[in-house]
């Protein structure tokens, strides 16, 4: 049994999220574990990920065309190499789920979605209904691919391994879409899905100028910032702040929900948390439903108080 | 232009899932079903081409049982021209869905296929790309604006790290995240006029589409619930709690 990775990465280094998903893939089968990294000037990223514990070889495609991870030219070079596998994972990011299903159908098999537990080599565990079903599937296909759910696997050691470095041959590639430009929003906060502590705002803060009273918070907690769906509609933040069913899936340390209602789509995205923080002045909210601790009140009174409490009790301390 | 809109039947997005005590699934006896939100995003857009005058023909299908005729019918009444039921009561899994859609491309030729980015049921978020493999089209993906040419379709894409600008060669498929429109309340008068508009109903046979499941679902089991814990009465007992309970800050 051989099992294949596609890497995401930033061309410095591959992603927390593809470190969740080498683990993953470690459950199903350990002895012989290839990593692929594609792009067009990512031989750093590739001997960097030799060090990654577990990974026995990292295949490395580049080429101009590569640079950027369109599912047309990446699907080309996966299918080229996919019969020498058991198994193929990638992430469950927008990376992975662009990409991956595009490569099964090419080989004509089924894929899975979002995968949170191993069962054996061929069962797995995923969730259905937002979260609201957990279901053992099992895969009879002769090549298994599989987005992984990133929150659900402990990210694999990035020291320590020493991976085998092979260059793949790169096929003729597809041009039938192409690259125009890329807004990507850069933060010097954590980011979301890796964050120890995330702050998230909803509807409650009425609009984008009072999500800067989360970054205060934020700052003293070492936090990253998310929002509701309703929030990301209203414009006050940009789409990648999402938390949810169809956004992001995060599991922090300490999680709080201000001014957020808890609908059962935000509530996918955020449950498995390890601390849930409620802040609403609805005390009906469902959110209170789920969290760990609960304070009904006027957010815009008791945000600034939090905050001061806190950067008060770091001064002291 | 032509564009051809997959829809699915699913239970309605307000509607809490609740797992069988057998854990065969989930319980969607008696509860609201609707169409999936994003395929009505699909529509939507598709509508909104079509008023600019881009496209001029919109087929909507939907695969499944004869009650998928209400998901089709409702999408007539947001302004498509005519449906397609692909009627079965086997269950079709992301792959198949993909083969049967793509013997509708070709017999429909269609120069632009639009889907919902994922089903609110399965959670998959698969067909449409699988789709455009089958086909051999490009694909453009969890889209928040799409212009479209007589060459090709310029689709800016939701990704983690923000927005993501592509060119797709027609013909394409395109999947339709959350913030692409808000889609229309259909008109009474349009309502009524959908009920008018031609569906044809197909078998999967019909289309010579070989349907198979990979994948067997041995069980489904309730999330492991999440207890909620306490109220605290203001800030300090909060930073307490967290501090020395919890252990987090």
């Amino acid at each position: 049994m051989s099992i294949l990775i596609l890497a995401e990465h930033n061309n410095v280094a591959i992603t927390p999220a593809t470190l969740s998903t080498i683990t993953a893939a470690l459950q199903i089968e350990s002895q012989d574990l290839h990593l692929c990294v594609l792009g067009s000037a990512c031989e750093a990223v590739a001997k960097n990920a030799c060090d990654v514990q577990g990974v026995a070889k990292v295949l490395i495609g580049t080429e101009a065309a590569l640079e950027h991870p369109l599912a047309e030219t990446y699907t080309e070079v996966l299918k080229s190499i996919a019969k020498n596998y058991t198994h193929i994972l990638a992430p469950a990011t927008t990376f992975g789920k662009n990409i991956l299903p595009r490569l099964a159908a090419q080989l004509d098999v089924g894929q899975l979605s979002d995968i949170i537990s191993v069962e054996s080599p061929t069962t797995f565990k995923r969730p259905i209904y937002a979260g609201n079903g957990i279901a053992t599937v099992e895969s009879t296909d002769p090549i298994k691919l599989m987005t992984v759910r990133a929150t659900a696997f402990d990210k694999a050691a990035d020291n320590g391994g020493n991976a085998a470095l092979e260059t793949l041959t790169i096929p003729t590639l597809p041009t039938l879409s192409s690259f125009v430009s890329v807004q990507e929003n850069k933060s010097d906060r954590p980011e979301l899905t890796a964050a120890r502590v995330v702050i998230s705002g909803g509807r409650g803060l009425q609009n984008g100028e009072n999500f800067k009273m989360l970054e205060a918070l934020a700052d003293h907690l070492g936090g990253a910032i998310g929002a509701s769906r309703a929030a990301v509609d209203a414009g006050y933040v940009p789409n990648d702040y999402q938390v949810g069913q169809t956004g992001k899936v995060v599991a922090p340390d300490l999680y709080i929900a201000i001014g957020i209602s808890g609908a059962i789509q935000h509530l996918a995205g955020m449950k498995d948390s390890k601390i849930i923080v409620a802040i609403n002045n609805d005390e009906d909210a469902p959110i209170f439903q789920i969290a760990d601790y609960g304070l009904v009140g006027d957010l815009f009174e008791v945000l600034p108080e939090l905050t001061k409490s806190l950067a008060n009790a770091k001064q002291s301390a | 232009m032509k564009a051809l809109v997959c829809v699915k039947r699913v239970l309605d997005y307000n509607i809490k899932a609740r797992v069988k005590s057998d854990e065969s699934g989930i319980d969607l006896s008696n509860v609201k079903m609707s169409i999936n939100p994003f395929d009505e995003i699909a529509v939507e857009e598709a509508v909104r081409l079509k008023e600019a005058g881009t496209i001029n023909e919109i087929v909507i299908a939907a695969i499944g049982e004869p009650s998928s005729q209400e998901v089709i019918r409702a999408s007539l009444a947001l302004g498509g021209d005519r449906g397609v039921l692909v009627q079965t009561s086997d269950e079709i899994q992301p792959l198949a869905a993909a083969k049967i859609f793509k013997a509708l491309v070709d017999k429909e030729s269609p120069d632009l296929v639009f889907l919902g980015k994922q089903a609110i049921d399965d959670d998959c978020n698969q067909t449409g790309q699988m789709l455009a493999s089958l086909l051999n089209w490009s694909q453009g993906t969890f889209a928040s604006k799409i212009e479209v040419t007589s060459k090709a379709a310029t689709v800016t894409r939701e990704i983690d790290g923000g927005l993501e600008t592509i060119s797709c060669t027609l013909p394409t498929v395109l999947t339709t995240d959350l913030r692409l429109n808000t889609p229309r309340y259909p008109k009474l008068p349009n309502i009524m006029k959908a009920k008018q508009k031609p569906l044809e109903t197909l078998t999967v046979d019909d289309l010579g589409v070989e349907v198979k499941a990979s994948q067997r679902t041995l069980k489904v089991c309730e999330p492991p619930v999440r207890k909620g814990g306490q109220k605290v009465k203001d800030v300090q007992e909060l930073i307490n709690c967290l501090r020395n309970d919890a252990k987090v800050i």
